[in-house]
């Protein structure tokens, strides 16, 4: 089951420079932790060490923000398509 | 370095900042090459007068259009209302992660104009001429 995850421009030190990569999972955890083992290090980037989504980025699946639809426990089938982004704040 | 902006822009990043506060207003300026090509007023999801968050939907959109046009995201401005234009504890933490290599400050505290350009590196702010054109 192949999902395409769309890579920002800051994050593409971990893909070699791809703007685009290929994962597989059933959830958006297990995604993460495959593109984790094709690309290292990029989970610290979206995960934080008590295992939830780092507020620093956003994780779109099919244009929709994951922190309305499941969060980390969002389902993923074929097809589908993933975006993370840098998310924008300041005060 | 420098960081070259038309007039229409810098005055277009004062309008808003004027129009939305007391909240903070906040936007992203594309560059294709080394030039500024588009400026996009962006929502502040917080409507703040002491912060602001782009609307997740919305910055989608405006980073799919930029990405698109292969340019690039490259100046995010946002106002302080109170204080001067200079950036906040906060706004250097966020600027290691969210990806802009400047950002730009007005100030509305006042009636007088107050814009500024940085960079900041690893925590370390650095004021950057703004050349207007």
């Amino acid at each position: 089951m192949a999902i395409e995850v769309r890579i920002p421009t800051i994050l593409r030190t971990y893909t070699g420079g791809e703007k685009a990569v290929e994962a597989k999972g059933d959830t958006l955890e297990g995604l993460i932790d495959d593109l984790d083992s094709r690309h290292a290090g990029i989970k610290g980037r979206l995960i934080t060490e008590e295992g939830k989504l780092h507020r620093f980025v956003n994780v779109y699946v099919n244009d929709e923000d994951v922190r309305f639809l499941g969060s980390l426990e969002t389902p993923l089938k074929d097809g589908d398509s993933v975006t993370v982004l840098p998310a924008v704040a300041g005060g | 370095m420098t960081l070259s902006l038309p007039r229409t822009m810098v005055d277009q990043v004062v309008a808003h900042a004027r129009r939305d506060a007391p909240d903070e207003c906040c936007g992203v300026i594309s560059a294709s090459g080394d030039a500024a090509a588009r400026l996009f007023e962006m929502e502040n999801a917080e409507r703040s007068p002491t912060g602001f968050t782009f609307d997740s939907a919305e910055w989608l959109r405006v980073y799919r259009d930029i990405d698109d046009a292969d340019e690039v995201p490259w100046v995010v401005y946002h106002s302080h209302t109170m204080t001067e234009a200079y950036p906040s504890r906060t706004d250097i933490r966020w600027s290691e992660t969210a990806g802009f290599p400047y950002w730009l400050l007005v100030s509305t505290r006042s009636d007088e104009d107050e814009v500024h350009a940085y960079t900041i590196t690893d925590g370390t702010v650095t004021e950057v001429p703004l050349q207007i054109s």
